[in-house]
């Protein structure tokens, strides 16, 4: 049975698109058959994330309404066969999506893969109901401040009750906190949450804490999701972040000041 | 100059008044959601954290006491909730 997992958080600019992108890849590189769907309808951006803006062709609204199918709509990703793109349509229609639309797609895409990633774009309207509306897991995006918190827990109150699951009494969607943007050298000084507090206060289990680090703004420059990048920090968190969620068991790495020795301190490492 | 003053003006961390702030809009829009929050002590009324930490802040104003000081709770007797406050007075000396 495919899986469907929303990556969702209300607030816009919190890293759900960057997260998409390395936990889709991130699944593939592991074997598993994963494709992920930028629901973003006019504001495609998860094809530029992930390094395949130049051949999109159909997007995710031209199968819906049945111009293409979803073999001329998937992209294979350049690097991993077990990874597909769809993306977003980029049409000003805010009804381009609909609920038995996006449904039948998604029953389609079940077929074929194993994880079905669903990039939310922000807020709390129509593109981002559907894309949560039948999702299995969600990964609530959340950075250390009080806004992306507030709306975080907004979207949690959504899911408990606005999709297809709690909707139809089958339970509830698995909820996983992934906490970006983190700089644990500002918690240490108490200018920031922590991530303490931010557990505190959502109630929902850790998956991971992504740092806040530069590696993910050269990551979108180049095209490759940061996760693909393991010198680095985000990118690594990012694997563990995977793993995780794949029923490994590894500590929360990046939330502590690193403590420089002697030699990094020398060298700048 | 006054230089003593320039010290002290260095900000005051703001981590916690955010926690509390936010544990305050949080408690207030689950209850107009009609949610409960589904913390470890399973189905805790959702802003109890919030009341804990006004309590606390309280019971400051007159003595210091710890975090731990402060303990609230839910308990359901006989179809009723009834809220449950403990409050832990330092030893005097
Ligand atoms: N861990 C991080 N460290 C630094 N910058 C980040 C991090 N995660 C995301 N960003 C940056 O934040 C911005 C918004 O990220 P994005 O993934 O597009 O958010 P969303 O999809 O939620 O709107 C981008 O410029 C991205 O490069
Ligand atoms: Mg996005």
């Amino acid at each position: 049975m495919a899986k469907i997992i929303v990556v969702t958080s209300g607030k816009g600019g919190v890293g759900k698109t960057t997260t998409s992108a390395s936990f889709a890849t991130g699944l593939a590189a592991r074997g598993k058959k994963t494709v992920v769907i930028d629901f973003d309808v006019g504001l495609r951006n998860l094809d530029l994330i992930m390094g395949c803006e130049r051949r999109v062709v159909f997007d995710f609204v031209n199968v819906i309404q049945g111009e293409a199918n979803l073999r001329q709509a998937l992209i294979k990703d350049k690097n991993n066969e077990n990874l597909s793109i769809l993306a977003a349509s980029q049409t000003r229609d805010k009804d381009a999506l609909s609920e038995e639309g996006v449904e039948k797609v998604l029953n389609d895409l079940a077929k074929e893969f194993d994880y079905i990633v669903c990039d939310s774009p922000a807020g709390i309207e129509r593109g981002a109901h559907l894309a949560m509306y039948f999702a299995d897991e969600a990964l609530v995006v959340t950075n250390p401040e009080v806004s992306s918190v507030r709306d975080s827990d907004r979207v949690l109150g959504l899911l408990s009750s606005k999709t297809h699951k709690s909707e139809k009494g089958e339970g509830r969607v698995r909820e996983h906190l992934v906490l970006t943007r983190y700089n644990p050298v500002r918690v240490e000084k108490g200018e920031m949450l922590s991530v303490k507090d931010v557990q505190d206060i959502l109630a929902i289990p850790l998956l991971g804490v992504i740092p806040e680090a530069s590696a993910v703004l050269t990551a979108s420059n180049s095209g490759a999701p940061v996760i693909l990048d393991q010198n680095n920090e985000a990118g690594q968190a990012y694997d563990d972040l995977v793993a995780r969620f794949l029923g490994e068991d590894r500590p929360h790495r990046f939330v502590e000041v690193q403590k420089k020795g002697f030699l990094s301190k020398l060298f700048g490492g | 100059m006054d230089l003593l003053g320039w010290f002290k003006s260095k900000k005051a961390p703001t981590a916690n008044t955010a926690r509390d702030r936010l544990m305050m809009v949080v408690a207030i829009q689950r209850d107009q959601d009609g949610r409960r929050t589904t913390t470890g002590n399973g189905g805790a009324v959702s802003y109890l954290p919030a009341l804990r930490e006004e309590l606390l802040a309280v019971v400051r104003k007159y003595v210091s006491v710890p975090d731990s000081a402060v303990k609230v709770d839910v308990q359901k007797e006989a179809g009723l909730e009834v809220l449950e406050m403990n409050i832990t007075l330092p030893e005097r000396t």
